[in-house]
This record gives structure tokens, C-alpha cells and sequence, in this order.
């Protein structure tokens, strides 16, 4: 009885879920610009997404800041965790309590406080709002997850290990580069991975630090979303979402290919 | 000891762009136009009363309704077999990766008077039904957009329980209601309060699903912090005092909860 419910349940959330995504994709291949008659099937939006110079400059523009603020972020917080993890406990509870603020904030708040700090910029200087503003603003949010994905690797790594490459005449520098930095290696990447997906799907923030020069894709989409009819909209979400599946079912064949590699090579050396 | 200077330019960075931003919203909270200290934006959040109940109405009833419809898809993903609970979760996740906007562009092409639901409706002679610029349609588009948020960490408390002590619990005579209120949810604490905070905090500051779902006739605090700093209505100081209030109840909410997982987590 209590199955059947739970089971009806996942099935209603399951469906719940997809139905939305699923009309998005039939009407992208709609002949009609109408969102709910289907007319005959047509690759006409996806060739006007293609001509779309707007959606095209804000796709740009949202790949440059992912990169360069996710990377700055990465190199930034990386130096970060590994000075934070040698601070006294108290120092570190205080500095990681900070840390957890961008997090835990409601991203409209994020994205004010940013706005009025820029906006101060903007009076006692020449700054204007566009892509340094939200280059740093991404900068700011993307920090904190890379801190929360390496600390966790940095109290995993046996402290032992940067003593024992020094004793054996690594200088500090050598030490660093050949011991620490491959052993909290994993959590880097993911932490910067973290960070590009989240740059790449930030609008709230952006919405409040971009001016009014500068559009990221999602601002472009919102600015859509506003018109009545836009079917270019449903043809750009059915490419992300196989994008999306695309990377996913990818990323799970690999860790499936590597984990049946690593079982044949344990076998392998069993016999 | 020359490590920690390593985290020097990070601390910087975290006072120029996290402390001292947070600094501006409460010194714009508290001072007029001409930078003199007030208490009048505050005042004046009363007119806003209606907009602040509203919103924490709306967000109360999508996360009761996000747990509601969580606990039974958590708890049934976290007894499939290892397998079987990666590809289950995959499925709820990979609609997360979509932007938001996006999610929530479908609802209104869904709900829309000449939508999908109303021609369907039509095909029987019923309708249309006016499903979208009201509250319910807000409501949904929160757990629409925020569900997946909910099942994730009650997964991952849930698939900690030990099969045995389920059973355990069968054997010494509990029904299937009894296991879920003596035994799983007690274990579960811990990911029903984390789902509560990750529901919640999101729905009670959002301003682009109310707008876009709610027609305009039902605006949160979101939207109007939104129009304080980007609309007609541009006053900073006012749009401040209202991102302070809404900072203080997501702070109350979170230390509420925080409390009621980890008191569990101590015993």
C-alpha cells in the first residue's frame, strides 16, 4: 500500500519535472510561431537562433566571463584554502563563516550589495557597470565553492608528505608544486567546474551588474521570456538541454569505463 | 608560517566584495538621500507589509508541498539498488541544469490561457481555466524550480539508514505508517531541515517567477527590492531596507532549522 503511494508519487514528480522541458522541445520544432498548436514540423527557429545576433554576442559574452572568472576564482581560492588551512582553528571558523555568506545569501541580496558597491565605484571614479563589473561579480560567487571543494582534500593529505619531500631536498616552492598542488588536484577541478556551470547559469546577479551595455545569455533570454512570442527561445533550450545530457551520459560512461578498467586490472594482478 | 599568506589576497577580495557590500545595504538601510541616519526606510517597509506576508505565505506552502512530495521520491530512490539510485538521481538533477528562466518560460506556455492545458480542456468542451497570473501558479513555479533541492539532501540522510533496523522495526510488529514516523523520519532530520533552509531561501527572495507567473497582481519582496534598484521607482535606500529585512528572516529561518538538525545530530 505505502509502495503503491510512494511509487505513484516519484512517477507524478518524475513526469512533473520533464513535461515543461518536453513541450519546450516539440515546439522548438514548430512551423508556427503559436506555443500551443503544433503545425508541422520546421527547423526554421533554430536557423533564426543562428542569425540571432544578440543571442550569439550574449552567448559570447557569458563563455568569456565563465572562463576568466572561474579561472581567477580557481587560482585566487585555491592559494586561499591552503593558507586557510594552516590558520589557527578560530582564525579559520571566522574566515570560513564569511566564506559561507555568498553561499547562503539569496542571490538578489548578493546582487544588490555588488550593485551598490559598484555603484560607488561608478561616483569616485571612472568605472562604468559592463564586464569587469560582472567579472568581479561572478569572481565573488565563485570563490567560495572552490574554498568548500579543496579544504575537504587538504585535511585528507597526510601533512607528513611536504616534510618528508623537503627532508629528501625539495625547497618549498618544489614541495608545493610537486606534492601539494597534485595531491588536492581533484578538488580543483571541481571546484572550477562548479564555478563555470554557476557562472554560465547566473542571472539574478548578473541582472543587477551588467549595465546596460553588457548581456549574458541568460539576461538575453529574460529579455525574451518578457516578449509574448519568441519560439527561438524553445530552440536554444532544447540545444542546451542536449548539451546537457550529452555531457552528463559522457561523464558517467567515463567513471563506468574507468571503474570496470580498474576492476579488469585488479583481477589482472590477482592472478 | 609563510603559508597563510597565501589566503592574504582571498581575504582582501572577501572585505572589498562580500563585508563591505553587505556594509553599503545596511548603511543605505538606515541613512536619506543626503546620507543623514534614519529610521524611516524601516518605517516605511509597513506599506509593504501585505508584499512581505505574501511572500512567506507563498514560500511556506511551496516548501510544506516540495517536502510533502519529497520524503516518499527521497525515500524510495535511497532502497533501489546502488545502481539503480545513480540513475534516479541523474534524472531528478538534470533538470536543475537547466536555467531557471527556462523552466519557468515552460510553465507559461503551459498554463497560458491559449496553453497547452486549456486546448486539452477545450478538446472536452471545458474551459478556459485561468491558470496562470494568480497565486497557485507562483506556488508552483517554486516547486517547479526548487523541488529538486528538497529530494537531494533528504537522499542523502535517507540512504544512510540502515536496511536492518528498518526491518528490525517490521519485525517487532511497526506498520508501514508507524516505520515512517518512528523510525524514518527521525533519522532524516538532519536532510528535512537542509531541504526546508534550500527550498525556502530561494523561493522567499524570488522576483522573476512571481513576475512571470503571477502576472503582475502578485508580487513578492523580491520584486519590489527589484524595482527599488532597477525600476521606476529607483530608491536605493528603500530597495536596502527591504534586502535587510529579508536577510534577517532568512537568517531567522536558517538558525531555526540549523538548531532542530543538529540538536538531533548531537543526541
Amino acid at each position: 500500500m505505502n509502495k503503491i503511494l510512494s511509487r505513484t508519487i516519484t512517477a507524478f514528480v518524475i513526469v512533473f519535472l520533464y513535461i515543461p522541458i518536453l513541450v519546450l522541445i516539440v515546439f522548438s520544432f514548430n512551423a508556427s510561431k503559436s506555443r500551443a498548436n503544433f503545425t508541422g514540423f520546421s527547423l526554421q527557429w533554430y536557423e533564426k537562433l543562428f542569425h540571432n545576433e544578440a543571442i550569439l554576442t550574449a552567448l559570447f559574452n557569458t563563455i568569456i566571463i565563465a572562463l576568466i572568472s572561474s579561472l581567477l576564482a580557481t587560482i585566487i581560492g585555491t592559494a586561499a584554502a591552503i593558507g586557510i588551512n594552516r590558520m589557527r582553528p578560530v582564525t579559520k571558523a571566522t574566515i570560513m563563516n564569511v566564506t559561507y555568506i555568498p553561499i547562503i545569501n539569496p542571490e538578489i541580496i548578493t546582487g544588490v550589495s555588488l550593485m551598490l558597491l559598484f555603484r560607488a565605484f561608478t561616483v569616485y571614479s571612472g568605472f562604468e557597470f559592463g564586464l569587469v563589473s560582472l567579472i568581479l561579480a561572478h569572481i565573488t560567487f565563485n570563490i567560495p565553492y572552490i574554498i568548500y571543494s579543496i579544504i575537504p582534500k587538504l585535511r585528507q593529505m597526510n601533512p607528513n608528505l611536504v616534510e618528508a619531500a623537503q627532508d629528501l631536498g625539495c625547497s618549498s616552492a618544489q614541495a608545493f608544486f610537486k606534492v601539494t598542488i597534485p595531491e588536492i588536484m581533484p578538488g580543483v577541478l571541481s571546484g572550477f567546474l562548479m564555478a563555470i556551470t554557476y557562472s554560465i547559469d547566473d542571472f539574478v546577479i548578473s541582472y543587477f551588474n551588467s549595465g546596460t551595455t553588457v548581456e549574458t545569455l541568460p539576461i538575453t533570454i529574460y529579455s525574451m521570456t518578457r516578449k509574448k512570442v519568441s519560439p527561438e527561445i524553445n530552440a536554444l533550450s532544447t540545444i542546451i538541454f542536449i548539451v546537457i545530457l550529452a555531457v552528463l551520459i559522457i561523464k558517467n560512461a567515463i567513471s563506468n569505463y574507468k571503474l570496470r578498467k580498474e576492476r579488469l586490472e585488479y583481477l589482472a594482478s590477482k592472478s | 608560517m609563510k603559508t597563510k599568506i597565501l589566503a592574504v589576497p582571498y581575504i582582501i577580495w572577501m572585505i572589498i566584495f562580500t563585508i563591505i557590500p553587505l556594509g553599503l545595504v545596511i548603511f543605505f538601510a538606515f541613512t536619506t538621500q543626503s546620507g543623514k541616519f534614519t529610521f524611516s526606510n524601516i518605517v516605511a517597509m509597513n506599506d509593504y507589509l501585505d508584499v512581505l506576508f505574501r511572500s512567506i505565505e507563498f514560500s511556506v506552502i511551496a516548501t510544506v508541498i516540495c517536502l510533502l512530495l519529497g520524503l516518499p521520491v527521497a525515500y524510495l530512490i535511497s532502497r533501489l539498488a546502488r545502481g539503480k539510485q545513480g540513475t534516479m538521481l541523474m534524472i531528478v538533477i538534470i533538470p536543475m541544469w537547466i536555467n531557471f528562466l527556462l523552466r519557468t518560460y515552460a510553465w507559461m506556455t503551459l498554463l497560458e490561457e491559449n496553453g497547452i492545458i486549456n486546448r486539452f480542456f477545450g478538446l472536452f468542451h471545458l474551459g478556459p481555466f485561468n491558470l496562470i497570473n494568480n497565486s497557485g501558479a507562483v506556488i508552483l513555479g517554486m516547486i517547479y524550480n526548487y523541488i529538486p533541492f528538497m529530494i537531494l539532501p533528504l537522499y542523502s540522510v535517507m540512504t544512510k539508514i540502515d536496511e536492518n533496523v528498518i526491518e528490525a522495526a517490521q519485525d517487532l510488529g511497526c506498520s508501514g505508517f508507524h516505520i515512517m514516523t518512528k523510525i524514518i523520519l527521525p533519522l532524516s532530520k538532519q536532510g528535512i531541515s537542509t531541504g526546508i533552509i534550500t527550498v525556502f531561501v530561494p523561493s522567499v527572495s524570488t522576483f522573476i517567477i512571481s513576475r512571470m507567473l503571477g502576472g503582475g497582481t502578485n508580487d513578492l519582496i523580491g520584486d519590489i527590492i527589484e524595482s527599488q534598484f532597477l525600476g521606476n521607482s529607483y530608491n536605493p535606500h528603500l530597495g536596502s531596507a527591504m534586502s535587510l529585512v529579508l536577510m534577517v528572516i532568512v537568517l531567522l529561518i536558517m538558525s531555526l532549522f540549523n538548531q532542530f538538525g543538529s540538536e538531533e545530530a548531537v543526541i
